[in-house]
C-alpha cells in the first residue's frame, strides 16, 4: 500500500498599497504620474456618476441599477491594464471598466433608463455589451479567445464575474475550458462579500475563490481589490501570459459593494453597520489619494477642484444622454433578425394600428 | 346599538385584506406549518425574506434547515429539490425572476418531469418551483419575459399562473400538496397592484379549474397572469355596448378544457389574450383545441393579443410590447366586426 502527497499547492496573495496609507515601493507599478491621476480620476469619475445615477433612479429617470460604490479600483485598475488589442466581457457591475475603455459614458444612463441604444458599444471598445444572467458571459470571452488565437491575434480577453458567480455551472465550464484549451482568458472575479444578501462564507465552503482555478489547472491569484495598484500589476501580469501562450489566470479581487445590491436592494436586512464601516475606511479611492499626496502627485488643492471638476463631467454625460430623441416603435422589431420575416412585419403593423 | 357595534368590530377583525405577495407569504406560513416534510430553498430567501419578500419572516419562524439560502445557481436549486422530493421532502424552490430558469431547463425537463414515468411511478416528484414572471414593471433585461409555453411544452410538468391574491393562495396551497412537479409562475406585475379581502385560513383551489372572472354573452377572453386585471378593465369600459367573458384560466396545464368550450359555444366569438410572444404561444394550442372541439360554433375566426415574436424591449417600449388596453380593445372589435 502506497500512501503519500501527490500534488501540494499554494494560494498567492498580492497587495501593494495598504488602507492606512503604507505600500510596498518595489511592487509599486512603473506607471508615469499622469497615469496614476488618470486612473485616480476614472475612479472619482466612476463614484460621481453612481451617485448621480441613484439620484436619477429616486426621480424615476432611469430604472433599477448595480452601483459600483466601493468596487472602483478593481475594475478601472484590470481595465487600465488592458492593452488596445485586448477584450473584455463584464457583467452588470462593471461600468468604470467601460468607462476605462473608452465608451461614452452616457450610453449606461441610456441603457438604464430603458433605452436599448445603451447597449450598442463603439467600435474600438472591444467589449461585449452588459450580462445580467449571473456568469453567463464567462463561456463568451473564452470562445472569443479561442476566435482571436485561431484568427492569429496577440489579443487575450478579460471577463468580469461576482462572487456569487463562481457557483454557477457556465462560470465553472468556462474555467475549464480555458484551461482544456490553454486560452488567453484572464478571470476576474470580483469578490464585494455578497451575492445579494448571501455572503461569500455561505456561497463556497473554499477558503479563497483563487483557489478554485487549481481544479482546473489554470494560475489564481488572490488581490487587495481596493488596492488599485494591485489590481492593475496582477491584470497587466496575467494579459502578458495569455498573449504570451502562457494560459489563463484566475484574479480573486478581495472588495466590497459599499452600496445596495441594487436600487430595489435594502441591504440593512442581512449585514451590519459595523462592517459597512470597517470597509468604509478601507475606501479605494481614499487609499490612491493617499499614495498621491505622499509622492506629491499632487497636493490637497487639486483633490479639492478635481471634485467639482468631474460632477461637472457628470451633467454633461447626463445632458447627452437626455438629447437622445425617444426610441419608436419599430426598434423593438428592427434587430430580431438581419431580414425581417412576415410574421413581424405583420404584428408591427397591427401594433402601429393601435397607437394614436 | 352597542351590541350591533360589537358585531362590526368582530367582522372588521376578521378582515384579511392582502396582495398577492402576502397572500403568498401567507400560504408558505401555513403549508409549513402543517407539514414539516415541506423546506424552501433559493436565492436569498431565507435571510432577506426573498427579493419580492413572499418568504419573509419564514426563516426566523422555521430555521435554516427548512428555509435555506442556496449558493447562486438554478440548476443547482432544482437538481437539489429533486433528491429532495423524492426522498420525500416537499420542496418549493424559488428561481428569482422567471427569466433565470433556464439554467434549470435540464434538470427539470431531463428528471423533474421524467421521474414518475422513467421509474413506473416508484420515484415521484412533489416539488414546485416558484418563479415571478411578466413584464410591465420597468424592469432590468431579462426581467419582463413570459415563456411559460416551455414548460407547459414539457410533458410531466403542470403550469400555474394566478392573477389575484385569493387565487395565488388556494393553487399555492394546491400546488405543494399535488403530487407532481408544478412550475407556479407570479405575475410580479401584480404582487402588490390588487388587495383582496380573502379567507386567512388554508384553503386549496384545485388545479386544472378555470375561473369565469367576469361573465358575458358576446366575445369571449380566454386570458391569465397579469393581462386578466387588463381585460376586465377593457369589459368594464365597453359594458353598455357588448356583453365580454373574462375567463381566468389559472392554471395552464392541465387546462381546465370544459370551462373553455362552454364560454366559446356560448359566445361563438374569441379573443386570446397573453403577454408570452405569438408564435407557438399558449393561445395557439387553445385555438387548436377549440377548433378540434367547438368549430362549427364560432361566428369568427378566433383573435389572439400578444406579446410579439420579438425579444422583449427595454422597459420605455414595453408598453407597446403588452397587450394594453387598446390592442386588446382592438381585438375584441375585430373579433365583433368579422
Ligand atoms: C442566472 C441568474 N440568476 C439570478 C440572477 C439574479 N441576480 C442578479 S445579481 C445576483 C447576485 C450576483 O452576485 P455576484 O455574482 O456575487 O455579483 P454582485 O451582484 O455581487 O456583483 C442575483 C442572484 C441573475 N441575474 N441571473
Amino acid at each position: 500500500m502506497v500512501k503519500k502527497i501527490i500534488a501540494k499547492f499554494e494560494v498567492e496573495y498580492l497587495q501593494v498599497l495598504k488602507h492606512n496609507g503604507r505600500f510596498y515601493p518595489n511592487l509599486i507599478p512603473k506607471l508615469p504620474e499622469s497615469d496614476i491621476q488618470k486612473m485616480y480620476e476614472l475612479m472619482l469619475l466612476s463614484r460621481k456618476l453612481d451617485e448621480k445615477m441613484l439620484a436619477l433612479q429616486r426621480q424615476g429617470k432611469i430604472g433599477t441599477f448595480a452601483p459600483v460604490k466601493g468596487q472602483e479600483a478593481s475594475t478601472v485598475g484590470s481595465a487600465y491594464a488592458m492593452g488596445y488589442q485586448d477584450w473584455f466581457f463584464p457583467s452588470f457591475r462593471e461600468n468604470p471598466a467601460y468607462i476605462t475603455r473608452g465608451l461614452p459614458a452616457e450610453f449606461t444612463l441610456l441603457y438604464h433608463g430603458g433605452d436599448e441604444r445603451g447597449n450598442q458599444i463603439t467600435p474600438g471598445v472591444n467589449a461585449f455589451p452588459i450580462a445580467v444572467p449571473v456568469g453567463s458571459q464567462t463561456l463568451h470571452a473564452v470562445g472569443f479567445a479561442y476566435g482571436l488565437r485561431l484568427q492569429g491575434k496577440d489579443s487575450a480577453c478579460i471577463t468580469y464575474f461576482g462572487d456569487g458567480a463562481t457557483s454557477e455551472g457556465d462560470v465553472n465550464e468556462a474555467m475549464n475550458f480555458a484551461g482544456v484549451f490553454n486560452l488567453p482568458v484572464v478571470f476576474i472575479c470580483q469578490n464585494n462579500q455578497y451575492a445579494i444578501s448571501l455572503s461569500r462564507k455561505n456561497q463556497t465552503n473554499a477558503e479563497t475563490i483563487a483557489q478554485r482555478a487549481i481544479g482546473f489547472g489554470i494560475k489564481g491569484i488572490q488581490v487587495d481589490g481596493n488596492d488599485i495598484f494591485a489590481v492593475y500589476r496582477a491584470t497587466k501580469e496575467a494579459l502578458e501570459r495569455a498573449r504570451n501562450d502562457e494560459g489563463p489566470t484566475l484574479i480573486e479581487c478581495v472588495t466590497y459593494r459599499m452600496a445596495d445590491h441594487t436600487t430595489a436592494d435594502d441591504s440593512s436586512r442581512y449585514r451590519s453597520s459595523r462592517e459597512v464601516s470597517f470597509w468604509k475606511k478601507r475606501d479605494p479611492l481614499l487609499r490612491l489619494e493617499l499614495y498621491m499626496l505622499k509622492k506629491k502627485i499632487q497636493n490637497y488643492n487639486y483633490f479639492d477642484d478635481i471634485e467639482d471638476v468631474i460632477s461637472e463631467r457628470v451633467e454633461s454625460i447626463v445632458a447627452r444622454g437626455e438629447s437622445y430623441p425617444p426610441p419608436n416603435v419599430e426598434d423593438i422589431f428592427k434587430f430580431t433578425y438581419k431580414e425581417m420575416p412576415w410574421f413581424l412585419k405583420e404584428q408591427l403593423e397591427e401594433l402601429k394600428k393601435t397607437i394614436k | 346599538m352597542v351590541k350591533k357595534k360589537k358585531q362590526i368590530k368582530k367582522k372588521s377583525k376578521q378582515k384579511n385584506v392582502l396582495n398577492m405577495v402576502e397572500a403568498l407569504n401567507q400560504a408558505l406560513f401555513q403549508e409549513m406549518n402543517q407539514d414539516e416534510d415541506v423546506v424552501i430553498l433559493g436565492e436569498d430567501v431565507g435571510l432577506d425574506g426573498g427579493v419580492f419578500r413572499v418568504s419573509d419572516g419564514l426563516q426566523k419562524k422555521y430555521g435554516k434547515e427548512r428555509v435555506i439560502d442556496t449558493p447562486l445557481a438554478e440548476s443547482g436549486i432544482v437538481g437539489f429539490s429533486i433528491g429532495m422530493a423524492a426522498a420525500g421532502l416537499k420542496p418549493i424552490a424559488e428561481i428569482q425572476f422567471s427569466g433565470f430558469l433556464y439554467p434549470a431547463v435540464n434538470q427539470i425537463i431531463s428528471h423533474a418531469s421524467r421521474l414518475r414515468n422513467r421509474t413506473r411511478g416508484a420515484y415521484t416528484c412533489p416539488l414546485v418551483i416558484r418563479a415571478p414572471c411578466g413584464g410591465g414593471i420597468r424592469a432590468l433585461e431579462h426581467h419582463s419575459e413570459s415563456m411559460e409555453n416551455i414548460f407547459i411544452h414539457t410533458p410531466g410538468i403542470k403550469v400555474v399562473m394566478p392573477s389575484t391574491p385569493s387565487d395565488a393562495k388556494g393553487l399555492l396551497i394546491s400546488a405543494i400538496r399535488d403530487p407532481d412537479p408544478v412550475i407556479f409562475y407570479e405575475p410580479k406585475r401584480v404582487y402588490r397592484s390588487i388587495k383582496e379581502d380573502i379567507p386567512k385560513e388554508s384553503y386549496e383551489i384545485p388545479l386544472g379549474k378555470a375561473r369565469i372572472s367576469r361573465e358575458g354573452t358576446d366575445v369571449s377572453i380566454l386570458t391569465w397572469g397579469s393581462v386578466v386585471k387588463d381585460c376586465n378593465e377593457v369589459a368594464d369600459s365597453l359594458k353598455e355596448k357588448v356583453s365580454v367573458e373574462v375567463i381566468d384560466l389559472r392554471t395552464l396545464k392541465p387546462l381546465d378544457i370544459e370551462t373553455v368550450i362552454e364560454s366559446v359555444k356560448k359566445t361563438g366569438r374569441v379573443v386570446i389574450v397573453h403577454e408570452a410572444p405569438k408564435t407557438s404561444g399558449f393561445g395557439a394550442e387553445l385555438i387548436a383545441l377549440i377548433n378540434e372541439k367547438a368549430l362549427l360554433d364560432l361566428q369568427a375566426p378566433v383573435i389572439r393579443v400578444t406579446g410579439f415574436d420579438t425579444i422583449f424591449p427595454l422597459y420605455k417600449l414595453e408598453k407597446h410590447y403588452m397587450p394594453n388596453h387598446d390592442r386588446i380593445m382592438k381585438g375584441i372589435n375585430d373579433v365583433l366586426n368579422y
